[in-house]
Order: C-alpha cells, then sequence, then structure tokens
C-alpha cells in the first residue's frame, strides 16, 4: 500500500483562437481540430516506493502543481497515466475547497465526507480535529472569519487526522505561523515512520532535505533530475541563482556525496584549503580548534567587485554558520583579467561533534542570486572530534561555565 | 442513467445528504426565525394571490365560481414551475460556483448537481405542502386525484435535470450559456399558461403555446388542483421521451466533458 506509478505522464491545455473557434469545434462534425496543444507536463516518469518520501523541487510554473493535481485525480491527464494503491490523502493549495459561509465544523465534516470517511467516523474524530487545529472557539464561526493560516490549520488537521496510505502536500504549509509548521511537520514524521507514503512540493529547502529520500526536480514540465535531496536541491540552486550562460558540474565525492559547481566563471577558485594552527592541512578538527581557510582565486575579465563567502553546514544539509566579504566589508574592488588573490579567513572551530562540508562562493554583492561567478558545494569537508572537551550534545560548542549557589537548610 | 454515476452518487450519498442540509442551515443561518422562513414565503405568496386576484380584482376564471379558484390555478402552475425555475438557474452554475472545490478535491462531480436538485425538490416539497395545506382548509383539496401528480412532478423533475445539466456543462465552456439561462427563463415562464388560461387566448396563439412541452404539464397540474381532472396522458408522454432524451444528451455531455472542466474553472 502506497506505491505510486507515473508513466509517460502529461498535460496539455486547450487553447482556442477564440471562443467561436472552440463553438465550431464542439459543433461540426468531423472537423478540423481548432485548438493548439499547450504542454505543462510532458514525458514524466517516476515511482515513488511505499513508505518513501518524495520532494518535487522547481521554479514557478515549472508544473509542480499541475503534477500533483495529475497525481490526485482533480485534473485529468493528457497523456500517461497515474496508478495509486492505498488512500491518498492531499492538501492542494489553501483550504481544500472550505466553503465560506459555512463553520468551520461543517467544511470539516464535509470535507472528512469528500475524503470517504462516514458522517459517524468523522463525529468521533471531530475532538481530535479539533485538538491539532488548535483554533479554539472558531471552530464553529463561518470560515469566511477565518485568517488563512487558521484555514489551513483546519485543513490540515482534516487531510490527516486518519494517517493516509499516500500524503500529498503542494505549498500549503507555508502559510502556517513556525509553531504550526512545526507541528505539522512532526505529524508528517510520524506518519512517515508508520508507512506512509509522502509527495511534497516545497520552496523550503529546509522541510525537503529533513523530510525526503529522494527529490525530483521539475523544469519546464520536464523531469531534470532525480535523486538525494541534498545533490538535486544543490543543483535547482545553482540553476536559479542565475538562469544566462553558465555551467553546473556535479562531482561525486569519495564519500558518496557530489559537489556542484556552478557559475559564470569570470573569477573562479584555484584553490582551497583548510589548515590547521600549523598550516598543515586538516581533515579531523578538535573542538574549538583554531582553523585557517585559505582560498585563492583567479580572475578571468576585469571585474568592478568580487566578494567571497563560506558558508559551513551539517551532515543534514543545515547551515551552521556563514560569512562572506561583503559582510566583513572587505569587497575586492577593480579586479583585472588574470589577477590572482588569496584569502585566509581565521576562525576556531566552535563546533561540536561530527562531519561538516564547506561551501564557497564569489559573487559580486552579499547574495549570489545577483551575480554568481562561482558557488561549489561541499569544497571541502571535516570532521569534528570531541578528545579535550568535555562532552556535549549539539552542533555549538558554546564552551559554558556553571556556578552554583547552595541554599543552606534551615531547621 | 448509468450504473457508474448511480453507484457514484451511492457512495458520496453521505456527502450530498450533508451538502443538501449545511445548504439548507447556511441559508437561514443570522435569522431569527430560521426555516420558519421556508414556510412564510410560500405562505405570503399565496396568501397575496388570494387577496388581490380573488378579493381586490375579482378575477374570475371562465366557469370557476369559488373565490380561491384563481390563486388555486395559480398556486399550481407557480409552484411547480419555480422548482423547474430553480433546478435550471442553479444546476447552469453549479460548476462554476464550485469550481474552488473541484480544483482541489477529486470526487464525483456528478455529486454537485445531485446536491442541487435535491435541495430545490426540499424547498418545493415545503412550499407545496402549504399549498396543500391551503386546500385542505378552504375545502378545495381534489381528493385521492392529488397523487396523479407525483407522475408529473416525476417528469417535470427529470426535464429540468436533463436541461441543466446540459446548460451546467455548456456553461463552464461557454459563459454565455448562463446569462441565456436566464433570459430563456424569462420568455419560457409568459409562454406557459401559468398565471393566464389557454381558454382566454386566441385560436392561433393556442396552437403555439401547445408546443411548449411545459404547457401540458402546468395544465395537468390546474386540472389536478382546480377542475380534479385527471391528467391527459397522451400529452404528457412526448414531455416524458423528450425528458429522457435531454437526460440522455446531458449525460453524454457530462460524461465527455466532466474533465476538461477542472482546465476551464
Amino acid at each position: 500500500m502506497g506505491a505510486i506509478q507515473i508513466k509517460g505522464l502529461g498535460k496539455a491545455y486547450k487553447q482556442y483562437p477564440s471562443q467561436w473557434a472552440r463553438l465550431a469545434e464542439w459543433i461540426v462534425p468531423f472537423g478540423a481540430q481548432r485548438h493548439q496543444k499547450h504542454w505543462v507536463l510532458q514525458d514524466i516518469n517516476f515511482e515513488v516506493k511505499a513508505g518513501e518520501a518524495v520532494g518535487i523541487v522547481g521554479s514557478n510554473g515549472a508544473g509542480k502543481s499541475t503534477l500533483l493535481k495529475l497525481i490526485t485525480g482533480t485534473v485529468r491527464p493528457t497523456a500517461g497515466e497515474v496508478v495509486l494503491h492505498g488512500r491518498v490523502a492531499a492538501m492542494l493549495e489553501l483550504g481544500m475547497g472550505f466553503h465560506p459561509d459555512f463553520t468551520g465544523r461543517q467544511n470539516a465534516i464535509m470535507g472528512g465526507q469528500l475524503l470517504g470517511l462516514s458522517l459517524e467516523t468523522i463525529n468521533n474524530l471531530m475532538p481530535a480535529i479539533e485538538a491539532f487545529a488548535e483554533i479554539g472557539d472558531y471552530i464553529d464561526q463561518p470560515v469566511r472569519t477565518y485568517s488563512s493560516g487558521m484555514q489551513m490549520r483546519l485543513a490540515f488537521s482534516v487531510a490527516t487526522v486518519q494517517r493516509p496510505d499516500i500524503l500529498i502536500v503542494d505549498e500549503a504549509l507555508s502559510v502556517g505561523d513556525t509553531y504550526f509548521q512545526h507541528k505539522s511537520f512532526d505529524r508528517i514524521r510520524t506518519f512517515r515512520k508508520e508507512g506512509t507514503t509522502l509527495l511534497i512540493v516545497s520552496h523550503d529547502r529546509y522541510a525537503i532535505q529533513t523530510v525526503c529520500d529522494r527529490a525530483i526536480l521539475l523544469e519546464a514540465g520536464h523531469v531534470k533530475m532525480e535523486g538525494p535531496p541534498i545533490d538535486v536541491l544543490d543543483y535547482y540552486h545553482a540553476m536559479m541563482a542565475e538562469r544566462d550562460h553558465y555551467k553546473i558540474r556535479q562531482l561525486a565525492l569519495a564519500d558518496g556525496r557530489v559537489a556542484t559547481i556552478s557559475g559564470t566563471g569570470e573569477v573562479y577558485i584555484t584553490d582551497a584549503q583548510l589548515l590547521d594552527e600549523s598550516n598543515q592541512p586538516v581533515k579531523s578538527v578538535k573542538v574549538g580548534q583554531d582553523l585557517n581557510l585559505v582560498v585563492s582565486i583567479k580572475a578571468r575579465v576585469d571585474l568592478p567587485r568580487v566578494v567571497l563567502g563560506f558558508m559551513i553546514t551539517d551532515r543534514l544539509g543545515h547551515c551552521i554558520y556563514g560569512i562572506n566579504t561583503h559582510r566583513l566589508e572587505q569587497p575586492l574592488e577593480n579586479m583585472v583579467a588574470g589577477e590572482e588573490a588569496t584569502y585566509c579567513f581565521r576562525f576556531p572551530a566552535r563546533l561540536g561533534k561530527g562531519s561538516y562540508s564547506l561551501s564557497l562562493s564569489l559573487s559580486r554583492f552579499d547574495s549570489h542570486l545577483d551575480k554568481n561567478f562561482e558557488w561549489r558545494d561541499n569544497a571541502l569537508m571535516f570532521h569534528v572530534f570531541n578528545t579535550k572537551r568535555e562532552d556535549f550534545v549539539g552542533s555549538s560548542w558554546l564552551d559554558a561555565k556553571v556556578d552554583i549557589t547552595r541554599q543552606p537548610m534551615h531547621e | 442513467m448509468s450504473p457508474s454515476i448511480i453507484k457514484a452518487i451511492w457512495r458520496y450519498r453521505g456527502f450530498i445528504l450533508g451538502s443538501v442540509k449545511r445548504e439548507f442551515e447556511a441559508r437561514y443561518r443570522n435569522s431569527l426565525l430560521g426555516a420558519a422562513w421556508t414556510i412564510l414565503q410560500p405562505l405570503a405568496m399565496i396568501t397575496v394571490y388570494t387577496v388581490v386576484f380573488s378579493e381586490l380584482m375579482r378575477t374570475r376564471l371562465p366557469g370557476m365560481g369559488s373565490p380561491y379558484a384563481y390563486s388555486t390555478f395559480l398556486c399550481a402552475g407557480l409552484l411547480t414551475w419555480g422548482l423547474f425555475s430553480e433546478i435550471l438557474q442553479r444546476g447552469q452554475s453549479v460548476f462554476i460556483e464550485n469550481g474552488n472545490i473541484i480544483k482541489k478535491l477529486n470526487f464525483p462531480r456528478i455529486c454537485l448537481p445531485a446536491i442541487t436538485v435535491l435541495n430545490a425538490l426540499i424547498n418545493f416539497c415545503i412550499a407545496f405542502a402549504i399549498f396543500l395545506a391551503f386546500l385542505l382548509v378552504t375545502r378545495n383539496f381534489p381528493g385521492w386525484i392529488a397523487l396523479y401528480a407525483v407522475p408529473i412532478l416525476i417528469v417535470q423533475v427529470a426535464f429540468a435535470i436533463g436541461l441543466s445539466v446540459i446548460a451546467g456543462v455548456l456553461n463552464v465552456f461557454f459563459r454565455d450559456v448562463g446569462q441565456f439561462v436566464g433570459i430563456l427563463l424569462q420568455f419560457w415562464f409568459w409562454f406557459t399558461p401559468i398565471v393566464y388560461s389557454t381558454a382566454t387566448l386566441p385560436q392561433s396563439a393556442r396552437t403555439l403555446i401547445r408546443m411548449n412541452p411545459m404547457t401540458p404539464l402546468a395544465q395537468a397540474y390546474q386540472g389536478i388542483f382546480l377542475y380534479k381532472q385527471t391528467p391527459i396522458w397522451r400529452d404528457i408522454w412526448p414531455v416524458a421521451l423528450l425528458a429522457v432524451a435531454l437526460c440522455g444528451l446531458g449525460l453524454f455531455l457530462f460524461r465527455r466533458h466532466a474533465g476538461d472542466m477542472v482546465d476551464e474553472l
């Protein structure tokens, strides 16, 4: 239960030059086709195994929402087919199609009935729906008085009140506040553990990285890439950074990770090393050890402004620390073609145990979205060991000290 | 009706009945008298017609001496026309109005017209019950012959369902249809002998009005409730056949275009 198979799926919308052309096509028997097909999705093939969590990423208009609508069956495919095994719960857009004049409770019942639950089941589940949504007395108010966040809370509570075999979530969660986002992700994770297949569309890198086993990148209606979330997201990230002339390369690293390099290459990284106090390259770092990050760059063309940045991420891809020379107020100005420069960042490794990855970026200003000369994911890797310091949990070594004052006992 | 559609309606009966109930409740939300309005409206209509036409204008139908005759005549035609026009009027916009849930949820679309028809039937039943009570009170109740209204109603509702599904599907693709239905209903109403009797018309107009499929139905109701006559079945049969044909066409259009509908909403 819970598997999804998608074979040769495609969706085209009919476009008529005018309403009269449509009328002619309807009425004239054996007449010529008068519409043009506008393909929004074409030749989509993939499979989701039962219990797997797959994230779908892609820029606006890439066809993500259409794909989910085809999978849930609200939109009929023009080509190919979708095979689903098991009960599906879907959250497409906001509000699950709530009726504004009905109360939250009535809408919850209606939503449940549309999910195929009986009235008795819904009534039994109603306390659970109310408790999870946490909208209080609003449950008996018309939905038109709800904020968008409240609608989302109710919709999510209804859609997930029973564990579905397949859960499909489209963006909707981004509407809720942080508290509810966490709460809903907890529920999604619990479902995952119990075997629910998850298909999620999100622009939230964190969401996809922490929940999904696999990611699919859609671009202009086609599957552009499929693979581990971090690799796909890095690629997507790089793709988004700049759309004009530039190349994206992905190198397989020894430990199975993939390094993505993208950018225009107008200035590029010639060397990057992580060195210890005595300028020896290190892979194993002790907690609190002083490190030097030495990066050499070279300009191919004249450039008015160059900013180098680095970012340290943990094993799950969470950013631990990142800084650049724009924020340090030391941009390189007026580089000439052929000029080289070497940076040395000094910082103590106040990090917790574990493996870390260091990414580098060369850009014009603060963000690489403006101008991306080079973006190098996973440029360097290192491990942090704790041999000298007291043992602690977490990814930051805050070097806490403690003072304890004992109160004398009174008779 | 095809078995798959009946099966879909049966499987989603909970949703359909629930929606009918909710719509009924929603209409009288925030009103003090609540559901009493459903009764007050037809009651007011019957009272107004009786007072205005029978008492003030002293309108008399040819050959009928009773002061209630004209209002009985009017209500028999008007209430049943109301049912027909409500099904058609609401049915032509049902898919557009529910575009919101059609786009977001996967369920049999045929539930939506089913909800509309049930809603109209409930409103009609309440109003018609008031009318029957009025007949009882004024001692004009026709007796067992009133049951003949049931097959006529079935024909009329089938006729309305056929037309409303056709209009509903077409309206998604050609929004002109919705506008047209509004105008059509106005003309159709005055083209049907509801407020007037064909006996008062010149011969040429009478032949023309006999072509209208609603005419034999309206006359059948008036015959049953005013003149206590059994309907003229041979006038009803062609309408019944037409109703079946319209339902068939509606089903065909629905089947063929239900999938494309969501693309246009």
